[in-house]
C-alpha cells in the first residue's frame, strides 16, 4: 500500500508565513490560558491527600458528600467520580504528618455506614516534598533541553539547535495550554509525558533536519527554501506514518489504559499532533529566518572534507615512511 | 538463504530475550523476574522525615546528666544545671573546682565551652550537631530495617533518601489493618526506661503541677492502662533501653501475654544495685513516657531480667517486643509522603495496561503488514523481539515495572517501528529511482542510520535526565524507555538488516517489489 506517491515537491515554505502565524497565535493563546487559568497542580506538586474508594455497586456520592461536609477535617474536599460509577476520589489540600494514623484511616472511619466499600489508594504528599518535586521537575525539563541543545549543535549546526528548541518550546507550550484548558491535574505522570513529548517532538524534527543536511549537499538548488521543501516532502511519509502508529498506541492507552493513565495519555495525544505539525511547519522556517546559508554550509562542508582528506594523505605518507 | 553475522546476533538476542523473559511472563517461581512496582502489586510507599533537632536536644540532655553524675561523684558543687535546645548551662559554686570541671568537659567530644567567671555555657560545635543529626537518621534507618525484618514481610526496602529522609517500601501489604500495624511498628519510639517512684511524695501525684514536680527533680507520667492514672517518678531514669539485650513474649499465670526483657551486664549491675537498695519501694516500668506497671521490689533482682505486663493482645505484645529488641528511635519520625495502593487496584491497573498494550500492538502490527507487506512482517518480528528483550533486560537487572513503566513499553511499541518506517521509506525511495534491490537495501540502511541514531540519542538524553531527576514511578518509565530504545537499535536496525541480507537472493530473484516492500510495480519501474 502507498499513500505518498507524489514525486512532485510540495511547496511547504511557500505556506510558512501562514503556518508560523498560526503557530504564534496558538502559542500565545496557550500562554494566555496558562496565565489566566494556571496549572492545576495535583498533589504530587502541591501537596495534599487523595483517597480513592471503591464501593460495591454504585457509589452513594451524595451521601458521601453530606457525610464529609459535617466533618471539619474535610473542609474544601473535592469528591468526584473516578473512572466508573463505583469509584470515587476524595481530594484534600491538607496532608497529615502523623505516621501512626493518617487521612486514609480517618476516611475509612468517616465513611462507615455509607455502604460497603474498600479504600484502594491513599496518597499523601507533604507540602515540602511537593515543592521539591516541582523544583526537580522544572530542573529536569531545563536540563533535558540543554542536553539536547548541545547534542544538536554538535551534530548539526547551532541554527539547527536553536530551531529545534524553538519547535520544542512551541510543542510544550501548546501541550501545557491544553492541560490548563482542560484542567488536567498536573502530577508526576504528566511531567513524564511532557518529557517524553520533548524526546518525541525532537525525534521528528531531527529526522527532518537530517534530510535537510543531506539535501544541502545533494540538492541541485542552493536556495534553502527549495532544499527544505524537497527534504520535508521526502520525509513526509515517514513523519505521518510514525506519528500515526504512535498515535494509535497512545489512543488505545487513552481509551483503555484506565483512569490513572488518563492524564499521561492525554498529554501525549496532544503532543503527538502538535509535534508532527511543528516538525514540518515550525522548525524549518526558523532555520530560514536565522539565515542559514546553503552556499556557506557547502563551503564549510567542503573545507572539512578537504582537511580530512589532507590528514588522511599525511597519515598514509607518514605510514609509508616518506615524509 | 545465507547466514550472516547480523542474523546470528539477532537470533542470539531473540533467544536471550525469550529465555530470560519466560520467568516474568509465566510468573514462575524459578529464575529472575521483573519485580512489579507497588502501584501494580499493591503495597505501601512512605517517605519519612526525621526530627533531627530532637536528637541534638537529647544529646545535650545526656551531657547534662553526665555533668550531674560527675558533680555528685566528685563532690563538685554546681548550681542551676539546665539544658535547652541549644545549650547546657550551670554555675560552679567553688572556683577551685574549675580545673577538674574543665578536664571533665574536655573529654566530651564536639563540645564548645564558654565560661565567664564561674558560669558555664556549653553547646555543640556545628560539626558535632551535624554528626548527631546524621547519626539520628542512620540509627532510624537501622532500627526501622530491623523492625521490618522481624515483621515478616516480603522484601521490605528501607533506604536513605537525600540528607535526612528515609524511603520505606513495603510490597505485599494486603489490608488496611496490616498497613496500620506496619506503620505503628515503624513509628514507635520504643524508649524503655526503668524509673524510681518518688516514695516520699507519690501521694501528691494527682495534685502536683509539672513545674512543682520538676522542682523536686520529679516528673509526672500517665498510666498506660488506667485512663487518668498518674505516677510521680524521679526524673533521671535508673536505666534506659540502650542496655537491653533481648525482649520476648511470654505468658503469665493468667495466660496474659507479657514481655520478658534481659539487660546487658552493665545494666544488670545497676538494676541489681538499685533493687538491692530499694526493697519495699516501687519501680516504674516506663515505655514511651507511659507507666506500664509499678511493682513493689520484693528483693534484690540479680541476673538482669525484668517483665512488662499490660493488657495487650498477643499480636501487640509481639510488635512491642520487636520494637524493643530493635532499639529505640533516637529522634521521632514523621510522614512526608505516603502512597498506598490496594492489591485490587494494582490488578486493575495491570489489566488496563495489558489491554492497551495488546490493543496498540495489534493495531501497529496490522498497519505494518498492510502497508509494507513482507517488509512490515519483518519489522513486526523485530518488534516482538524488542518486547521480549525489554522484559528480559529488566528482569536481569532486577528493575521494577511500574504503571508508567507499562506506559513506557506501550509507547516503545509505537516508537520502535519508527526505525523500520524510516528504513522502509528510504528503500522505497531508492526503488522508485530504479535502483537494484540489493543496492536499495544497502543504501536504504546506510541513509537511514544517521537519522535514526540522532533521533534515538536525543530521546535517550531526555530519558536519562528523567531517570536522574525522577522519583519512583518516573524512574521506572525512564528505564523502560531507555531499554526500549537500545533494544530497538539492536532489533529494528541490525536484526531486520540481517533478515534482508539472508533473504536477498530470493528477493532479487522474485523481482516482486510489491510483495516485498508494498510498492506497486509500475511505480517502482518509473
Amino acid at each position: 500500500m502507498e499513500f505518498f506517491r507524489q514525486t512532485k515537491t510540495i511547496n511547504f515554505m511557500g505556506q510558512s508565513k501562514i503556518a508560523i502565524a498560526v503557530s504564534i497565535v496558538l502559542v500565545l493563546i496557550s500562554w494566555g490560558i496558562l496565565a489566566a487559568k494556571g496549572l492545576n497542580y495535583g498533589i504530587d506538586f502541591a501537596g495534599g491527600t487523595i483517597v480513592q474508594v471503591k464501593y460495591e455497586g454504585a457509589a452513594p456520592i451524595d451521601t458521601v458528600r453530606d457525610t464529609l461536609a459535617t466533618n471539619p477535617l474535610y473542609e474544601g474536599a473535592q469528591i468526584t467520580e473516578f473512572g466508573s460509577p463505583e469509584e470515587i476520589i476524595i481530594r484534600l489540600k491538607t496532608s497529615s504528618k502523623d505516621v501512626q494514623s493518617d487521612m486514609g484511616d480517618v476516611t475509612r472511619e468517616a465513611l462507615k455506614g455509607t455502604g460497603s466499600f474498600e479504600v484502594r489508594r491513599v496518597d499523601i504528599v507533604g507540602p515540602k516534598v511537593g515543592g521539591e518535586l516541582r523544583e526537580k521537575g522544572v530542573m529536569a525539563m531545563l536540563l533535558a533541553i540543554l542536553g539536547i541543545l548541545i547534542y544538536v549543535a554538535v551534530r548539526f549546526e547551532w541554527r539547527f539547535a536553536v530551531a529545534s528548541i524553538a519547535a520544542l518550546i512551541h510543542d510544550v507550550s501548546i501541550a501545557m495550554g491544553a492541560i490548563s484548558l482542560f484542567a488536567i491535574d498536573v502530577n508526576l505522570d504528566v511531567l513524564a509525558a511532557l518529557l517524553t513529548l520533548l524526546g518525541y517532538s525532537l525525534n521528528d524534527t531531527i529526522i527532518v533536519f537530517d534530510r535537510i543536511r543531506e539535501g544541502v549537499t545533494a540538492s541541485k538548488s542552493i536556495e534553502l527554501a527549495d532544499v527544505i521543501n524537497e527534504s520535508v516532502t521526502k520525509t513526509l511519509s515517514r513523519t505521518t506514518l510514525t506519528s500515526l502508529t504512535t498515535f494509535f498506541v497512545v489512543l488505545t492507552l487513552f481509551m483503555f489504559g484506565g483512569e490513572i493513565i488518563h492524564a499521561f495519555a492525554f498529554t501525549l495525544l496532544v503532543g503527538i499532533i502538535v509535534g508532527t505539525y511543528s516538525s514540518i511547519f515550525v522548525a524549518s522556517p526558523i532555520l530560514m529566518w536565522f539565515g542559514f546559508n546553503v552556499g556557506n554550509y557547502r563551503t564549510k562542508l567542503a573545507e572539512a572534507a578537504r582537511r580530512r582528506a589532507e590528514k588522511e594523505k599525511m597519515r598514509s605518507m607518514y605510514e609509508q615512511g616518506t615524509v | 538463504m545465507k547466514l550472516n553475522f547480523r542474523v546470528i546476533v539477532f537470533a542470539a538476542a531473540i533467544l536471550f530475550g525469550v529465555v530470560f523473559s519466560v520467568p516474568s511472563l509465566l510468573q514462575t517461581d524459578k529464575g529472575t523476574k521483573i519485580t512489579l512496582g507497588l502501584d501494580l502489586q499493591g503495597g505501601l510507599h512512605m517517605l519519612l522525615g526525621v526530627k533531627t533537632e530532637e536528637a541534638v536536644n537529647s544529646r545535650l540532655k545526656a551531657i547534662a546528666s553526665g555533668i550531674n553524675h560527675f558533680s555528685e561523684r566528685e563532690e563538685v558543687l554546681i548550681d542551676g544545671l539546665a539544658a535547652d535546645d541549644e545549650s547546657v548551662r550551670f554555675t560552679l559554686l567553688d572556683g577551685d573546682d574549675a580545673p577538674a570541671m574543665d578536664k571533665m568537659l574536655a573529654d566530651i567530644e564536639g563540645l564548645s565551652v564558654v565560661h565567664e567567671a564561674e558560669s558555664y555555657r556549653l553547646s555543640l560545635t556545628p560539626e558535632a550537631v551535624q554528626k548527631t543529626q546524621k547519626q539520628a537518621v542512620d540509627q532510624a534507618i537501622e532500627t526501622i530495617r530491623n523492625r521490618l525484618d522481624q515483621f515478616g514481610l516480603a522484601e521490605p526496602t528501607v533506604a536513605r533518601q537525600g540528607e535526612d529522609k528515609i524511603l520505606v517500601e513495603l510490597p505485599g501489604i494486603k489490608s488496611a489493618e496490616e498497613e496500620q500495624r506496619a506503620r505503628e511498628l515503624i513509628s514507635r519510639a520504643a524508649k524503655l526506661e526503668l524509673m524510681a517512684v518518688d516514695e516520699e511524695r507519690k501521694m501528691r501525684a494527682y495534685t502536683m503541677t509539672a513545674d512543682e514536680a520538676a522542682r523536686f527533680g520529679d516528673v509526672i507520667l500517665p498510666d498506660a492502662e488506667k485512663a487518668g492514672g498518674k505516677y510521680l517518678v524521679r526524673e533521671i531514669p535508673i536505666l534506659d533501653g540502650s542496655m537491653l539485650t533481648d525482649a520476648q513474649v511470654a505468658f503469665n499465670q493468667n495466660n496474659q501475654p507479657v514481655i520478658n526483657f534481659s539487660l546487658n551486664s552493665e545494666g544488670a549491675q545497676i538494676f541489681g544495685d538499685f533493687t538491692g537498695k530499694n526493697v519495699g519501694n516501687h519501680l516504674a516500668i516506663v515505655l514511651d513516657g507511659q507507666v506500664y506497671s509499678a511493682p513493689v521490689i520484693n528483693e534484690r533482682i540479680g541476673g538482669g531480667h525484668g517483665q512488662i505486663s499490660g493488657s495487650y493482645t498477643v499480636e501487640q505484645a509481639q510488635d512491642l517486643a520487636i520494637a524493643l529488641r530493635s532499639g529505640a528511635l533516637l529522634a521521632p519520625i514523621f510522614m512526608l509522603e505516603k502512597r498506598s495502593v490496594g492489591p485490587s487496584l494494582g490488578a486493575d491497573s495491570i489489566k488496563a495496561s495489558m489491554i492497551a498494550l495488546i490493543g496498540g500492538f495489534v493495531l501497529v502490527f496490522a498497519f505494518m503488514i498492510v502497508y509494507y507487506k513482507m517488509a512490515g512482517i519483518i519489522a513486526n518480528i523485530a518488534l516482538v523481539a524488542n518486547l521480549f528483550l525489554i522484559i528480559a533486560v529488566m528482569a536481569m537487572f532486577g528493575a521494577t515495572l511500574t504503571l508508567p513503566g507499562m506506559a513506557g513499553i506501550v509507547l516503545t511499541v509505537g516508537m520502535a517501528v519508527d526505525a523500520n518506517v524510516i528504513i522502509s521509506e528510504r528503500i522505497r525511495e531508492l526503488l522508485y529511482q530504479g535502483v537494484s534491490i540489493h543496492k536499495a537495501i544497502e543504501e536504504g540502511y546506510a541513509n537511514a542510520m544517521r537519522a535514526i541514531l540522532d533521533a534515538n540519542i536525543t530521546t535517550l538524553i531526555a530519558a536519562i535526565v528523567l531517570y536522574v531527576y525522577g522519583t519512583g514511578a518516573i524512574k521506572g518509565f525512564a528505564i523502560t524507555i531507555s531499554i526500549g530504545i537500545l533494544a530497538s537499535m539492536l532489533t529494528a536496525i541490525l536484526g531486520t538488516h540481517g533478515i534482508y541480507e539472508m533473504l536477498e537472493t530470493r528477493i532479487a530473484k522474485s523481482k516482486n517489489v510489491g510483495f516485498w516492500f508494498g510498492v506497486s510495480k509500475k511505480k517502482a519501474a518509473a
